[in-house]
């Protein structure tokens, strides 16, 4: 009988390009720290460039994920096969939230995906994904069996690659971006302040900028709360503030040692701190907790999430490829989500103080919007 | 919410949908199966109510007890009686059962016997069901829904309109598929279409008509603990206007947005949190074509056709999880049978393109609208995987089984594009394709289609490059092009057909086949993927799979045991339907049984033969020499059998045989003698046995010479038939050459051979199965109707009540000849006609027929398991049983699905029509074909009985018949030779005028007025032309009133009812009491 050949495929190999569109003429390759190669062709901007390779199983929102500041420094694939279809809404105005976006520019080093599919005639679209990615100067590579690409990353863990164009001489080195400060790389320079809509007063959140996605803003703003937007590194202790959120960001969140300091000196007080990704990862480690790598992390928008001690389990988006050692966490702290697949830690919570945080993302976009209720619950503490 | 404890029920009845019908169709047998299983699994024990005999739910094994009786209240209340079940599962079977059960808890049954409903609240089916309500809900929770208005009267239709403004959207509450639906663009529209609606159901729907927007829809889940999940969403391909039962569906959606798809997935959610569904839901979304407006159109509380779809497309196995949830557990207590490692509360994540092209046939019916609209008239459905738009979408296309190679190289003919984009018909997207190919520009057919414009520019790529492949040879053809042109998913036909070549192409698979073996030698070859419901995350244990050229490795190994393949029944249609899927399945087990490693090849996603837990591998791919070529190289089988999916398999015996592909069963070469007419029937010459006269057709000319020589009526058919595709009757020289051209036009590779059709006569059916030419067991059924109509069509008791001895013994003795000389190893079935004591062979066919689970089931013994021991060459002793031991009849009865195609004839031929089919058993004939008949709809007549009795001949043959209605107290109506017949023979009855002639009282006025409930209309001849017995079978249909148009079958009805006074005399006893 045939078996699941899912996890042992040995050694390097060259894999052809599946697919030759008539409108693809350039080459371009992914090659791994292996040596497995995934020929195929170039679309987007013509220039070779290194990074961790992971990939996303979330089926729309191409647009909002690789703007996604967690993204910095990666080769996204996406297993679904068909990306482009609706285009790229308008770009954003300097200044304002951009709408449709998650930052205002592609974050992702590069984009690997099946098929190149589609032009602009979603009516929300004002280019396509070629244009916009030509535009950012982000290159991608299409006509790859990213099924195979994907288990390969399963089996093996997500590891450094790089993309190759036929043509471009000057090729980075295929390294290990884990070392590298991608917090200070995607965090703002300087304070900014987001009103709250809605008349009477106004909650004031701190938001600890590690690579905030767009959405966190909103979803705060909406409930009538003003943001702080400040840097990764800024000084928390002498904010004024009703509340602290520390966003999402990009890499291993051991390198981000500036903030872990300036959480450590939070948590001694009392005031309400909500962690959302590397949020999470980033306040078990100021709480003393430890974190460690995935092998190949969870993205996509599918990753249920058990509330612990309840039978609630919530569908949530995710992208990250750390996570809390939530077996270890230190007294006065337990798990608050657990993810129902694998078990790993999605939320920790202090059993005294209102410090909470999770794994997963309740601002979505992209991704299903049940776990807003975390900004429900957040904005009822700080009320 | 409840959040409590839900006690576990010992004993469930679970009711079925019946009879396929359009818009209830084999879903439903999928959606019952995993539900008995699910129960099952917790050892609780299920009772079953289905008279769909054909199915895998009824089989030996799944439910504890089954009762082939009709899903109405008055029977099911009857089996609570005696069952006691504690608790009911209402949603497994369609609208069918959803409607039984809102009834049998208005009459307080449920209350009565202490019946808990599990899943889903009533009150919340009651409130999805009842649009007033439906809208009044949804309101409450500030979600948009089209402007619409709750009526019962035509008056108050009319009112509504005007507020709403033409054109608006009709519906009747209450229907399954959208009955009765249409859009009114003015007054008059609307008061005609009221009427009707108004006729079967008691509230009717006056509604905002959304034109061209966008059809959206969500599989949604919920548990008692309020977790939710959205399995999978759709998009419709074609505009909102299209019924999306009749739409080429995709899933997922492939133009919304992030910002799209979740806004209408979170109010999925919202909606069914604030309903209460408990299990699974299906809600349909109207979105604006260029904004994020929406409206909410439907929600299916209950498991859907497109739940099968969500069901099949993702992975997930929705029914078995809503039957789980319905018991109380939660959605993470259900473990992923695939991945074995996580949970059922997650949306599985796709990696591939589904898409889903409905099967019409509406080409078998007589003055049927060909129109596509908001109400059903697809029979099946079929569906397609690839990992780009374009390969799923011509494979589809050609799985469709209607000879089309993809969207383009097609004979259809469009006489006016334009007319044919604007109004749809089921050829549509072939005119998509020949319209760009023609050169008209993507805006230009957006207009006329309304279809957004990505789905048209994946059609516009694959005529693109078809234009491409036609400027080469083959030799010369590109790889780069070819590979494009393989991802797209031409088939090598295709490419073959597109290519330039000097000569036109050889009919045949040989330029096929030069394809093919350049191709490979090119090495461009299709992969194996699987579908994992988490797009790769995860290993996956469970081997579902289907064939991309979008990839660059397998992602399963072959070991080194050889697998047994069987090939399946694709979709299903008029003639080939769930009994093939019965028989696979079957066959599947069988092999189980016996340690072999199985494979599966099917497409049709309302099977159970499709469930990935059905064998070991699962191909979700086409039935072509193409593919299952391509399949057979990848896992090097022991053995194909072809023989158990009816004619689809069949059909490639001989060409997989050449091909070298080890067929397991009778040889190709017999099976090619069994179907080759002009080898048939040599054989039946050398062997004695007697056949009709017969000629294979080579021009007009000599089929006149041959309809004078034999005299009319002749019968013509072309070769490999089924279901009597382009079969026809003709009684003339006119309609035989009419009906000649449209014969060719169905199979040009094979020749049409034309015979004397035999008037009167009786048809007896013989199922068996053989060894080496040896008859191991077989089964003699009678049709109830004479030879013309459709054996399909037909009714048929078994074992045989009204045959002689005689003929059994001769029917015997030429179907022994017969296998012994063709050497069967495995399922047969031969046709006789008997008239006079002169027994003739019509047809033979070396497979399982439609007959086989109908025979296995009364007599209780496997036909099926039979054969597949026979062919693995086991020794096989015949069974002990005998059907003259059987103190009890099989009657099986037609569904016929008239109601939902607007104007067609209701009239039998020698081409079949029924949808579906039911079976019941009785301690006699009469009270089984009563119970069938009721199965099928019909009523026990109370207020009036109208005859019409055709020519003279059966006016005497019926009278005997009419005396009996009279005696039973029925006011008999008749139309006037009808009426003078039987007042020459002292038979009182009211005269009533055809409805051509506009005289009162007319036939009309008392079909509409309700004073008439059983209509026996024989008509003179099969004319075709607009006539009055045309009028009265329609309207009787429109009415809902019992009709039958055949003399036999009404006979033998009229001989039940006097035998049978009330459906109470009727007994309530499970099969195994029976058997």
């Amino acid at each position: 009988m045939a078996e699941a050949s899912s996890d042992d495929q040995n050694g390097p190999i060259t894999l052809s390009p599946v697919d030759h569109p008539p409108d693809r003429s350039r080459r371009a390759r992914l090659v791994l720290d292996d040596g497995t190669v995934f020929e195929g062709y170039h679309f987007g901007a013509t220039k070779a460039v290194a990074g961790e390779v992971v990939f996303t199983t979330g089926m729309v929102g191409y647009p909002e994920s690789l703007t996604d500041p967690s993204y910095r420094g990666q080769i996204l694939s996406f297993t679904y096969p068909l990306i482009g279809n609706y285009g790229v809404p308008p770009r954003p105005t300097p200044g304002s939230l951009p709408e449709g976006f998650e930052s205002e520019h592609v974050q992702a080093s590069a984009l690997v995906i099946a098929t190149l599919s589609g032009g602009s005639t979603h009516w929300s679209a004002a280019r396509s994904l070629e244009e916009w990615l030509i535009e950012e100067g982000v290159p991608g590579l299409c006509c790859v069996d990213t099924r195979a690409l994907t288990r390969r990353l399963r089996s093996h863990g997500t590891r450094p690659g790089r993309i190759e164009v036929e043509g471009v001489e000057e090729l980075p080195e295929i390294a290990d971006a884990a070392t590298r400060d991608l917090v200070a790389e995607v965090s703002c320079d300087e304070p900014r302040l987001y009103e709250g809509v809605g008349a009477g007063t106004h909650p004031r959140i701190v938001l600890v900028d590690c690579g905030a996605k767009a959405n966190i803003i909103r979803s705060l703003c909406q409930r009538g709360a003003d943001v702080l937007r400040v840097p990764h590194d800024h000084d928390l202790e002498r904010e004024r503030a009703d509340g602290f959120l520390i966003s999402n960001g990009p890499g291993d969140p051991k390198v981000a040692e500036a903030t872990v300091a300036q959480l450590k000196r939070l948590l001694v007080g009392a005031r309400p701190v909500l962690g959302i990704c590397l949020g999470n990862q980033l306040l078990a480690l100021a709480a003393g907790a430890d974190t460690y790598k995935l092998d190949y992390g969870h993205r996509g928008q599918n990753q249920p999430c058990l509330e612990v001690g309840t039978d609630r389990c919530l569908i949530t988006s995710q992208n990250h490829g750390y996570a809390v050692a939530g077996d270890r966490l230190p007294p006065g702290w337990r798990e608050w989500f657990v993810n129902a697949n694998d078990r790993s830690n999605e939320g920790i919570r202090h059993e005294d103080f209102p410090f909470r945080s999770v794994q997963f993302h309740p601002e979505a976009t992209p991704g299903p919007r049940d776990a807003a209720v975390i900004f429900d619950r957040f904005l009822e503490v700080l009320r | 919410m409840s959040t409590g404890a839900v006690e576990r029920p010992s004993k469930v009845l679970i009711l079925g949908s019946g009879a396929l019908k359009i818009g209830e169709a084999g879903e439903f047998d999928y959606s019952g199966s995993q539900a008995i299983k699910a129960l099952r699994e917790e050892k609780i024990y299920t009772v079953l109510v289905n008279p769909n005999i054909a199915t895998i739910q009824t089989s030996e094994g799944l439910a504890d007890e089954v009762y082939f009786l009709p899903v109405n209240a008055e029977f099911v209340e009857r089996v609570i009686e005696r069952e006691r079940p504690d608790a009911i599962l209402l949603s497994f079977g369609g609208q069918t059962a959803l409607n039984c059960g809102l009834l049998l808890a208005d009459r307080g049954v449920l209350e009565k016997y202490q019946v808990r409903v599990l899943g889903t609240p009533l009150e919340t089916i009651r409130i999805t069901e009842d649009r007033e309500l439906f809208a009044g809900e949804l309101r409450k929770i500030g979600m948009s829904t089209p402007r619409s208005r709750a009526v019962s009267t035509e008056e108050d239709a009319l009112r509504a309109a005007e507020e709403i403004g033409y054109p608006v959207m009709v519906r009747a509450a209450f229907a399954l598929g959208g009955m009765g639906s249409g859009i009114a663009t003015d007054p008059e529209e609307l008061e005609g279409m009221a009427r009707k609606v108004l006729s079967q159901a008691p509230q009717l729907l006056v509604e905002e008509y959304l034109e061209g927007w966008r059809e959206i829809e969500y599989e949604v889940v919920r548990d008692r603990h309020d977790n939710c999940i959205t399995v999978c969403n759709m998009e419709n391909v074609d505009a909102l206007g299209i019924h999306t039962g009749e739409s080429i569906v995709v899933a997922p959606s492939q133009t919304l947005t992030d910002h799209e798809y979740h806004l209408l997935r979170e109010i999925s959610i919202k909606l069914i949190r604030h309903l209460g569904v408990i299990g699974e839901c299906n809600v349909q979304f109207a979105l604006h074509a260029t904004s994020d407006e929406y409206r909410i159109i439907e929600v299916n509380a209950r498991l859907s056709r497109s739940s099968a779809l969500a069901s099949k497309a993702t992975g997930y196995p929705l029914a078995f999880v809503a039957a789980k949830l319905a018991l109380g557990h939660s959605m993470h207590e259900v473990p992923n049978s695939i991945t074995r490692v996580t949970g059922s509360c997650f949306e599985p994540a796709l990696d591939y393109v589904v898409i889903k092209i409905p099967r019409w046939d509406l080409k078998k019916f007589k003055r049927v609208s060909l129109a596509l609209g908001s109400e059903m008239k697809s029979v099946g459905e079929v569906m397609a995987i690839g990992r780009r738009f374009e390969e799923a979408l011509q494979k589809a296309c050609r799985m469709l089984g209607i000879g089309a190679h993809g969207v383009l190289c097609n004979s259809f003919e469009f006489d006016n594009l334009e007319e044919e984009l604007a109004h749809p018909t089921e050829r549509r997207i072939f005119a998509i394709a020949e319209a760009l190919r023609r050169g008209m520009d993507i805006e230009r057919v957006r207009a006329l289609t309304r279809i957004t414009p990505w789905f048209l520019e994946r059609v516009a790529e694959i005529v693109g490059t078809a234009s491409r492949i036609a400027e080469h040879d083959l030799e010369g053809l590109p790889d780069p092009l070819f590979r494009h042109a393989k991802c797209l998913g031409f088939s090598d036909n295709q490419v073959a057909r597109l290519l330039k070549r000097d000569a036109p192409i050889p009919r045949g698979y040989g330029s096929m086949l030069e394809v093919r073996e350049h191709r490979k030698s090119r090495g461009i070859m299709p992969v194996i993927k699987q579908i994992d419901t988490l797009a790769a995350e995860y290993p996956a244990h469970t081997n579902y799979l289907y064939m991309t050229y979008h990839g660059s490795e397998d992602d399963i190994t072959m070991s080194e045991v050889r697998p047994q393949i069987v090939l399946g029944g694709g979709a299903y249609r008029i003639g080939s339907s769930v009994e093939f899927d019965w028989c696979a399945v079957n066959a599947v087990e069988s092999l189980k049984r016996r340690g072999h490693s199985t494979v599966l090849i099917n497409y049709n996603p309302e099977t159970v033969s499709t469930d990935y837990d059905t064998c070991d591998r699962l191909y979700f791919d086409e039935l072509s020499l193409e593919r299952v070529l391509d399949i057979c190289e990848k896992e090097n089988p022991a053995g194909v059998m072809i023989s158990v999916g009816g004619q689809i398999p069949n059909q490639l015996a001989v060409p997989l045989g050449r091909a070298g592909v080890p067929i397991i069963g009778t040889s190709v070469d017999c099976i090619d003698r069994a179907e080759n007419r002009e080898r048939f029937s040599s054989l039946l010459d050398e062997l004695k046995i007697d056949q009709p006269e017969w000629r294979e057709l080579t021009s007009l000319a000599d089929a006149l010479r041959f309809a004078e020589q034999t005299e009319y009526p002749v019968l013509i058919r072309p070769s490999y038939v089924l279901s009597g595709a382009a079969m026809s009757v003709a009684h003339s020289d006119e309609e035989l050459a009419e009906y000649l051209a449209a014969a060719t036009e169905v199979s040009k590779d094979f020749p049409v051979v034309i015979s004397k059709f035999i008037a009167g006569a009786k048809e007896i059916e013989l199922d068996g199965v053989a060894q080496n030419g040896r008859v191991i067991c077989y089964a003699i059924s009678e049709h109830v109707e004479q030879a013309g109509v459709h054996s399909g069509d037909a009714t048929m008791v078994f074992p045989s009540q009204r045959i002689y001895l005689e003929t059994v013994r001769r029917i015997k003795k030429i179907a022994r000849g017969i296998a012994g000389a063709l050497k069967i190893t495995g399922p047969f079935n031969i046709q006789f006609i008997a008239r006079d004591n002169r027994i003739q062979v019509i047809e033979c066919n070396l497979r399982a027929s439609r007959s086989f689970p109908f025979v296995s089931k009364i007599l209780k013994e496997n036909f099926i398991d039979y054969s597949v021991r026979a062919m693995l060459g086991e020794e096989v002793s015949s069974p002990e049983k005998s059907a003259f031991e059987c103190d009890y009849v099989g009657v099986k009865a037609p569904q016929f699905s008239f109601s939902r195609l607007k104007g067609a004839d209701p009239l039998l031929g020698v081409e079949m029509a029924s949808t579906g089919e039911v079976a019941c058993l009785g301690d006699d004939v009469h009270s089984a074909y009563l119970k069938a008949l009721i199965s099928v709809g019909y009523k026990l007549p109370e207020r009036g009985v109208l005859l019409t009795t055709g020519t003279i001949e059966s006016k005497v043959a019926f009278l005997p018949s009419a005396r009996k209605l009279h005696q039973l107290g029925l006011p008999l109506y008749a139309t006037p030779g009808t009426h003078q017949f039987l007042a020459e023979h002292g038979i009182e009855s009211t005269l009533l005028h055809p409805p051509l002639e506009k005289l009162s009282p007319n036939v009309i006025d008392h079909l509409e007025a309700g004073k008439i409930d059983l209509v026996i209309n024989v008509p003179r001849s099969e004319r075709r032309h607009l006539s009055s017995g045309y009028l009265t079978r329609r309207k009787a249909v429109d009415f809902g009133v019992s009709l039958f148009t055949n003399i036999q079958a009404a006979e033998l009805f009229v001989e039940a009812i006097s035998s049978v006074r009330s459906e109470a005399d009727l007994t309530i006893k499970p099969w195994r009491e029976y058997v």
